[in-house]
């Protein structure tokens, strides 16, 4: 763990409901570990909310995170509360600026679970180049939650090179996908009980928003449409995005960027990997002129060295997703009805 | 990846394709016996690729397809007692009982855990000594060793909370059952490569025989399934019927001897209800009387009462291979994922959730 940010020190062992009941307690949870490592100007005048400015188009987005277990190979609660809220932004074309954070605790959480949970917050809120300007804590009785529940919200300028809407998608642009596909899941999953699994597999969980911002001001209206594949993985996208547009999206199954290890896994569980939630990737959908440019220079990049053209959209079969196997048929990537669950055989 | 990628090589699935293009001269239906196969066969788009003189037709190889509504029944029930704790495959958890299905009761509050491995579910009952801890044990022959050795280890351990709703189901007999129903039209099978794995291959020689229909034990990546239906459609051109095994990487004739011990150690054959087919004899293991204090349904009192399966759900003609989910007139209307009639909607091997997610519409159209 990078130890750039102070280590918050507590003088008790686990939550209690005081330290959500605003008095003494909230203070002292505040005062010794919050502050300390996510202090700012706007955050340590401690009122009820952050006055600022900000110029320009602005991107507004929130997100709740309840992830189970809540550390994972590659990262915590913490750091993915971040990241996710700040991806969601700079798919909007938007560099964040301005974070929320607002915890709801299980009582009986680990002082040391929560320290690290907040130490993680720090790193990737200073990583990301946000400030967390106000929050909020709450403790829940013991059964009511599941250790930990973050909910961030975060405000960001948009580039004013910026031109990102599904009706600016035309058949003919290509699809690009910015890293290797389902690897967030897959670590979660190796991890849950009654599931896990030996494995090396690591999420994916970073913070988009400077190479994204990067690939805006250099490609503006080139690039339609963009949206980090998370919940529900890279098929529901496509498919809210064919909603979207009555266009046609092929795929081709070849040319999706994925881990071995990942694909083993998923083989192994009988999860279809297009359907497993990313943390640190996005769908790029631009025009094609500016494709292979565009890809160029997202290689360059330390989260894009594996990106790659997945697919084109097209007039054909208006509204839905068709992928290209890997033996040459096809098949419909549709939506899928609950969450995927692991097969018995 | 190693064995996987060699198995999906566009070479090698182009070449099966022209021979097989080369050699079919008469019409032929095939079954794939498991929904696995099944998956993968639409998943694949294979099925737009074959000669149009071959008809897949899609076999009852799918474990939760087939686990009666009586038995979902008796897991919910169990899943509902006090200080309990079902454990199950996941894809169990979404088939309708003839109520609700498990999804529905643990949101209700019922203690439903997913398991990869009945292992795991020893292991929970050894961690809540004060709760009975029972494992759905639903499958064919490919997962009965873990599941019997779950109560091998747990008699071994002296974990005495723990027991299992035991729903196994058994291929050879389902094949018979398939072959000599009046309607049959299955010109060949391709056996399911999983369950040969454990079980070997000699209980296919005799059906083989009887029913004079080519068996092609077959594993279930593109070119496993090409082949094993190259293999099969030889066979029916040069009009002989034998055994042959294309999964050879795993199948051997004589099967895993470990696995068949452990099965035998703990289960006996019984007769079976299978969902949308009916009762088979001797088609199921139940739990044997040496380890009765492991069967969830001696331990408990299990207090439901039958009920009809669902009339509308045509998936018994589905997996006898007599109608194909397009042709139901529910399919993606009245049935679908969300709202299911009936297992084949919503197990991951179930055919007609195969056909709802991937199938494109030439495909449906044909079916």
């Amino acid at each position: 763990m990078n130890t750039t940010c102070p280590v918050p020190r507590f003088d008790f062992d686990a939550i209690t409901m005081g330290h959500g009941g605003g008095g003494l307690l909230t203070q002292r949870l505040l005062q010794s570990g919050v502050f300390s490592v996510l202090g700012n100007e706007l955050l340590n005048q401690q009122h009820d909310g952050a006055s600022f400015s900000l110029e320009g188009k602005l991107a507004f987005s929130t997100d709740s995170y309840v992830v189970s277990p809540i550390f994972f190979p590659g990262g915590n609660i913490g750091d993915l509360a971040i990241n996710g809220t700040v991806n969601d932004l700079a798919m909007c074309g938007a560099a964040a600026r301005y974070l929320s954070l607002a915890f709801i605790i299980e009582e009986g959480l680990k002082m040391e679970q929560f320290a690290a949970v907040l130490q993680s917050i720090g790193q990737a809120a200073k990583t990301a180049g946000v400030q967390i300007v106000t929050g909020d804590t709450k403790v829940v009785e013991r059964g009511k939650g599941d250790q930990l529940f973050i909910n961030t919200s975060g405000i960001g300028v948009v580039h004013r090179n910026a031109s990102i809407h599904h009706q600016h998608i035309r058949p003919g642009d290509k699809i690009i996908l910015s890293g290797k596909l389902a690897a967030h899941g897959i670590a979660i999953m190796s991890k849950r009980k009654g599931l896990s699994f030996e494995t090396d597999i690591v999420s994916d969980t970073t913070a988009l928003n400077h190479t994204v911002i990067n690939l805006v001001e250099t490609y503006g209206s080139g690039i339609r449409f963009l949206r980090d594949p998370t919940r529900g993985g890279l098929a529901s996208v496509l498919n809210e995005v064919a909603g979207l547009t009555k266009l046609g999206y092929n795929l081709d199954q070849k040319a999706i960027p994925i881990d071995p290890q990942v694909e083993g896994a998923c083989e192994m569980l009988g999860l279809d990997p297009l359907y497993v939630a990313n943390e640190g990737i996005f769908v790029a959908i631009v025009s094609r002129e500016i494709a292979s440019d565009f890809l160029r220079t997202l290689h360059q990049h330390y989260n894009g060295e594996h990106a790659a053209i997945i697919g084109e959209v097209s007039t054909e079969h208006a509204g839905t997703v068709v992928a290209k196997g890997i033996a040459g048929g096809h098949r419909i990537i549709s939506y899928l009805a609950g969450e995927q669950l692991p097969r018995i055989c | 990846m190693k064995f996987l990628s060699e198995y999906r090589d566009p070479a090698l699935v182009e070449q099966y394709l022209q021979e097989l293009h080369r050699i079919t001269t008469k019409p032929w239906t095939l079954m794939e016996i498991c929904g696995g196969q099944t998956h993968s066969l639409v998943k694949n788009g294979l099925l737009d690729l074959l000669p149009k003189q071959i008809t897949m037709v899609h076999g009852p190889g799918c474990p939760v397809c087939v686990t009666s509504t009586g038995v979902i029944d008796e897991a919910i029930w169990l899943s509902e007692q006090p200080n309990t704790i079902l454990c199950s495959f996941g894809d169990m958890l979404r088939v309708p009982g003839s109520s609700k299905s498990l999804l529905q009761a643990k949101a209700d509050g019922a203690d439903v855990r997913i398991l990869y491995s009945p292992l795991e579910a020893v292991s929970l009952a050894k961690e809540n000594p004060g709760k009975e801890v029972v494992f759905f044990a639903v499958g064919f022959e490919t997962t009965a060793p873990a599941n019997a050795l779950s109560v091998v280890q747990a008699h071994k351990q002296g974990v005495i909370n723990y027991s299992i709703l035991a729903s196994h189901v058994l291929v050879p007999p389902a094949m018979e059952a398939i072959l000599s129903d009046k309607d049959n039209r299955i010109d060949a099978f391709l056996a399911a490569g999983h369950v040969c794995t454990i079980m070997g291959m000699e209980e296919y020689y005799p059906i083989a025989e009887k029913y004079k229909t080519p068996i092609v034990v077959t594993g279930f990546e593109p070119v496993d399934l090409l082949q094993g239906i190259l293999m099969a459609v030889q066979q029916l051109e040069a009009g002989v019927y034998k055994v042959e095994n294309q999964y050879t990487r795993y199948v051997q004739r004589e099967g895993n001897r470990m696995a068949m011990e452990t099965i035998n150690e703990v289960f006996a054959t019984s007769d079976r209800v299978w969902r949308g087919i009916g009762p088979i004899p001797q088609s199921g293991y139940e739990v044997n009387k040496a380890y009765e204090a492991y069967n969830a349904r001696k331990k408990f009192t299990i207090g439901i009462t039958p009920v009809q399966e669902n009339p509308a759900c045509i998936s018994g003609d589905i997996m006898k291979g007599l109608k194909k989910p397009g042709q139901c007139p529910h399919f993606g209307k009245a049935c679908t994922p969300e709202h299911p009639l009936g297992a084949p909607m919503v197990s991951s091997e179930g055919a007609c959730a195969a056909y709802y997610h991937y199938a494109t519409a030439p495909e449906l159209e044909s079916a």
